[in-house]
């Protein structure tokens, strides 16, 4: 059962092979049995997993079932759980559980799936290897059997983990400048960060508010068109939240690519991209040629100011979004705190991991009087830039493809003592998130033995039109099915 | 030396929604501490502002009231700061594009004149919670009801001269936003307060001093205080040849004595930025329309109607016409008591004094306008006099009774106007004080005459056990005089 994707075990729920109830046990002793190898889940939460099971089995008999009904899940551990701790990977929230769902889990739930715990991710979604996690490092599923514990990527990387190492068929995810699509493309799954404001924020922890969005990891773009179905849509609860009419996802997936105009951006296959990556992501673009669709260079001569940029405003919105964590009202407080002052800056201090420090202090130090102009002014300046070549690039073509990251995952502690070259892991993600564009992570081959993924990026809105074409590519190709084992 | 000085206001007026300008919390003023503040007012993770409508409908209604540009695009901002109270670590505001752009208000000075004080601009923002620093044994509670209350944060230019202008111009908006109906203007609830701004330069200098800004004043007297206090500050340091440093000051009414805050070096860098959870508001004409269509009579409009419509003076009709609900009182009398002079002078003497002493608002009123109305008839009518017209104003006040002609009845105030009554009691009084009659009609002077058929009156009252009509007497008595 475990190998079965969401639309293969909702076929099984629904011919009554198998009860939802049955499934979830199984799924939580995989879990039980196989996790410790990866460290894919901060929280299993299998009581309610068990109850919420029961509950779709009665709603299935009751005729109410939707295709997610039973079908197990889980939740990156940003997303905001009513009655399960969520942490988000943080000390400064180890002992907080939310009275309220956040509006995504509040979708899975009325669906009916079956949320079976929280996955592991870097701390506040601020990191590219998943190593920031309080929870303790995730080891990606691939590389393991050759005894080398790499990393899954990051910020969700215990999702893709899990997914990876079929712990849980679907998981979701955020990305705020690649956390979604890179540990997607290292652990060899399917993951689409959408529209901004396509999928509401509400409840969604807030890493950098305007570049966060919250999307679908699973094993295939048809698995992903049914976790669209139920995350998309408009939520008086997010002003941000775009009120626009959502497609059925799975309806497009079976469209002909005949015809499509494909763009490679030429910046995004320079030699930062090693010469195996390249061969195996234009071998896959080769397939795409094979379904029909034409090729042709295009230029977006501002993405080398993406990295920069970001971390200027990703950083200093984190800076005010984080100021809230001030041990006053809920999570972490330092024990005896002597007065006010002691009680923030103790809190704060053990509350806080490094990175989230480091990018405080960015934020903050880009935010000040006599640099805001320089910083924070100039980097929504290249945003707009940015904004405009992609938006100039879909003058031209219908979807750009690319690499997702320079190189396959690397080990465990290769990077995180080095921050500048751990940010450049997202070079070929993070112009996507400033300019609100969707960007899907597609397998599509293996360099020594790792996956590599294939970045397709769309236009405003067409997420449809991204899972049709990784759909065809997986109808063409199998990587999407490969097991780690 | 001789100084001006030179002040201007910063006002913060809280908005009366029912709900709070980004969560849907209520905002009624007095709960339990933390029993109106749901997970957005809490700053729980995840949470999210959603705009409410009507503080922004509010705000343009106080722009078109006060002569001003509407911002077309609102933009939201988050000035960062720690405070237990302060749930987000940051106050969600505007900063370089408001609601309100420039306008002004003029205000009526003691002498007669006008003068006309421009705001620099008007701005929506979010209250902080309250820090409670008593009854937790040396803790700090954090009472977060008011945190999300809408504000308007009013900036005027420092077009002010002297602690009456001040007053004057906070009078003046107090009543605009109670009239407009956007702020209850209860001071004692934090509805309205003050932050005051005052430097001093040699007199007729065009270069302004050194200024400083005392913070958070809620009533007319504390600001009028606290002027003149910081004024007579700055003068003491000024002409002992010392600088004014560019501080925030705290000012306690009860002992008036003022203590620095902080001075600018220590303040805080508040590293504003567009907030990212709230897209730009854009304000578009049939918003604006839809505002102006709601605006009520302003203060101003009233006063010249008051004037017109009921024959008031200038002073008058400005008491009755600044408060909003004094004034609806003062139409309601008049609606059922015909006698506007009459009416004005009832409200603005025995019912305002009434107030005053018992620490009411006119909401707080325990007699209608229709009940005093019902009494102004009768002292019009000549049915009680005006010794009597206390007495049951003042059952009216204490609800003895609801009904202006049956207290009259109960109480027995009825004025006699029965002139053959009247009449044989006069004769019998002039019979009884036949040297007073003879010195009155050897008298010439007309003042003196005046004053001694004073004398009579009160006999005549005495014989009439106080209910003869006093008016009536005197016609009757200069008729027998004179005749």
């Amino acid at each position: 059962m475990h190998n079965k994707s969401v639309a293969e075990l909702s076929r099984e729920l629904e011919s009554g092979k198998v009860s939802s109830v049955e499934l979830t046990q199984q799924f939580l002793d995989r879990i039980k049995r196989e996790d410790g190898k990866f460290n894919s889940f901060i929280t299993v939460s299998d009581q309610q997993a068990l109850a919420e099971a029961k509950a779709a089995d009665e709603m299935r008999a009751a005729g109410k079932a939707t295709p997610w009904t039973g079908v197990p899940f889980a939740h990156k551990d940003i997303f905001c759980t009513n009655g399960i701790r969520t942490s988000c990977g943080s000390k400064m929230l180890d002992n907080f559980v939310p009275p309220y769902d956040s509006t995504v889990a509040a979708s899975f739930r009325a669906a009916g799936a079956v949320c079976l715990g929280k996955t592991n991710m870097d701390e506040f979604a601020m990191g590219s290897s998943n190593e920031s996690s309080f929870y303790g490092p995730v080891t990606n599923p691939w590389g393991l059997a050759s005894g080398d514990k790499r990393v899954p990527g990051g910020s969700s990387g215990g999702s893709a983990a899990a997914v990876a190492a079929r712990l849980v068929p679907a998981a979701t995810g955020t990305d705020t400048g690649g956390s979604i699509r890179q540990p997607a493309a290292l652990c060899g799954i399917t993951g689409l960060k959408p529209t901004y404001g396509r999928v509401s924020r509400y409840g969604m922890i807030a890493f950098a508010s305007s570049l966060d969005q919250g999307g679908p990891m699973a094993r295939t773009a048809e698995d992903a068109a049914l976790m669209m179905n139920v995350m998309a849509g408009h939520d008086p609860k997010d002003s941000t939240c775009i009120d626009r009419a959502v497609p059925d996802y799975t309806a497009t997936l079976n469209e002909p690519l005949k015809g499509l105009k494909i763009g490679l951006p030429k910046e995004y296959f320079s030699d930062q991209l090693s010469p195996a990556m390249e061969e195996q992501v234009r071998n896959a673009i080769g397939e795409y040629e094979k379904l029909g669709a034409t090729v042709k260079e295009v230029s977006l001569p501002n993405a080398k100011l993406a990295i920069a940029a970001y971390y200027v405003i990703a950083p200093a919105e984190a800076s005010a979004n984080l100021s809230r964590f001030d041990g006053v009202r809920y999570g972490y407080r330092c024990e005896d705190p002597k007065d006010l002052l002691d009680m923030y800056t103790r809190t704060r201090a053990e509350g806080f991991g490094n990175e989230v420090k480091r990018r405080i202090l960015v934020g903050t130090y880009a935010l000040s009087a006599g640099y805001f102009d320089a910083y924070y002014l100039k980097a929504q300046k290249v945003r707009r830039l940015i904004q405009q070549d992609f938006i100039n690039a879909f003058q031209e073509v219908d979807v750009l493809m690319s690499p997702v990251t320079p190189s396959p995952a690397f080990r465990q502690g290769e990077k995180n003592t080095d921050p500048v070259s751990m940010y450049l892991e997202d070079v070929f993600t993070i112009a996507i998130n400033l300019a609100g564009i969707p960007a899907m992570s597609v397998p599509a081959g293996f360099v020594d033995g790792l996956p590599v993924g294939l970045q397709i990026i769309g236009d405003y809105f067409s997420e449809a039109r991204l899972l049709n074409a990784a759909h065809q590519f997986q109808q063409v190709t199998d990587w999407h099915q490969r097991d780690p084992k | 030396m001789q100084w001006d000085i030179v002040i201007g206001l910063e006002i913060h007026v809280q908005l009366a929604t029912r709900t709070k300008i980004f969560s849907g919390s209520s905002t009624a003023y007095g709960a339990e501490p933390n029993t109106q503040a749901n997970a957005v007012d809490l700053a729980m993770p995840g949470m999210l502002p959603v705009p409410n409508e009507n503080a922004f409908r509010y705000a343009v209604m106080f722009g078109l009231a006060t002569n001003a540009e509407i911002g077309r695009r609102s933009v939201f901002e988050r000035k960062n700061y720690f405070y237990p109270d302060l749930p987000k670590g940051y106050q969600t505001t505007q900063l370089a594009e408001p609601i309100v752009g420039p306008g002004y208000v003029d205000i009526d000075l003691a002498d007669g004149s006008s003068k006309r004080v421009r705001i620099h601009h008007a701005h929506l923002e979010e209250d902080a919670g309250k820090s409670l620093h008593e009854d937790y044994h040396g803790m700090t509670g954090i009472d977060l009801n008011r945190a999300g209350t809408p504000l308007i944060e009013v900036v005027t230019e420092p077009d002010m001269n002297s602690a009456e202008e001040a007053v004057a111009f906070a009078k003046k908006l107090h009543s605009l936003v109670t009239s407009l109906g956007i702020c209850d203007g209860d001071m004692s609830q934090g509805s309205m307060r003050f932050d005051v701004n005052i430097s001093l330069k040699p007199k007729g200098s065009g270069e302004l001093g050194t200024r400083t800004e005392t913070k958070n004043l809620n009533s007319f007297r504390f600001m009028e205080q606290a002027i003149a206090h910081e004024v007579e500050r700055q003068m003491d340091i000024l002409e002992d040849g010392g600088e004014i440093v560019q501080e925030t000051r705290l000012y306690n009414g009860d002992r008036d004595e003022s203590r620095s805050m902080r001075t600018k070096e220590e303040a805080n860098d508040y590293r504003y930025f567009p907030c990212p959870d709230l897209l730009p508001v854009e304000i578009d004409d049939a918003f604006i329309e839809d505002a102006r269509a709601r605006l009520p009579e302003l203060p101003d409009e009233r006063k010249a109607r008051f004037r017109d419509q009921y024959s008031l003076n200038d002073y008058d009709a400005g008491v009755l016409s600044g408060d909003a609900r004094l004034a609806a009182f003062f139409e309601e009398t008049v609606q059922h008591g015909k006698d506007a002079k009459l009416a004005a002078n009832w409200i603005q003497g025995e019912f305002s004094a009434r107030l005053n002493a018992e620490e009411k608002t006119v909401a707080d009123s325990p007699i209608s306008g229709a009940q005093l109305g019902a009494l102004v008839v009768r002292i019009a009518d000549n049915t009680v006099s005006s010794a009597g017209a206390k007495k049951v104003f003042e059952a009216l006040w204490i609800g003895e009774n609801t009904d202006v002609d049956a207290i009259i009845e109960e109480k027995g105030l009825k004025q006699v106007s029965d002139t053959g009554a009247l009449e044989a009691m006069v004769d019998e009084v002039l019979s009884s004080m036949p040297e007073q009659v003879e010195q009155y009609k050897n008298e010439d002077n007309p003042k003196k005459r005046k004053k001694m058929l004073g004398g009579f009156m009160g006999p005549l009252m005495k014989a009439s056990k106080g209910q003869g009509n006093p008016k009536l007497f005197n016609e009757i008595l200069l008729k027998k005089l004179e005749g």
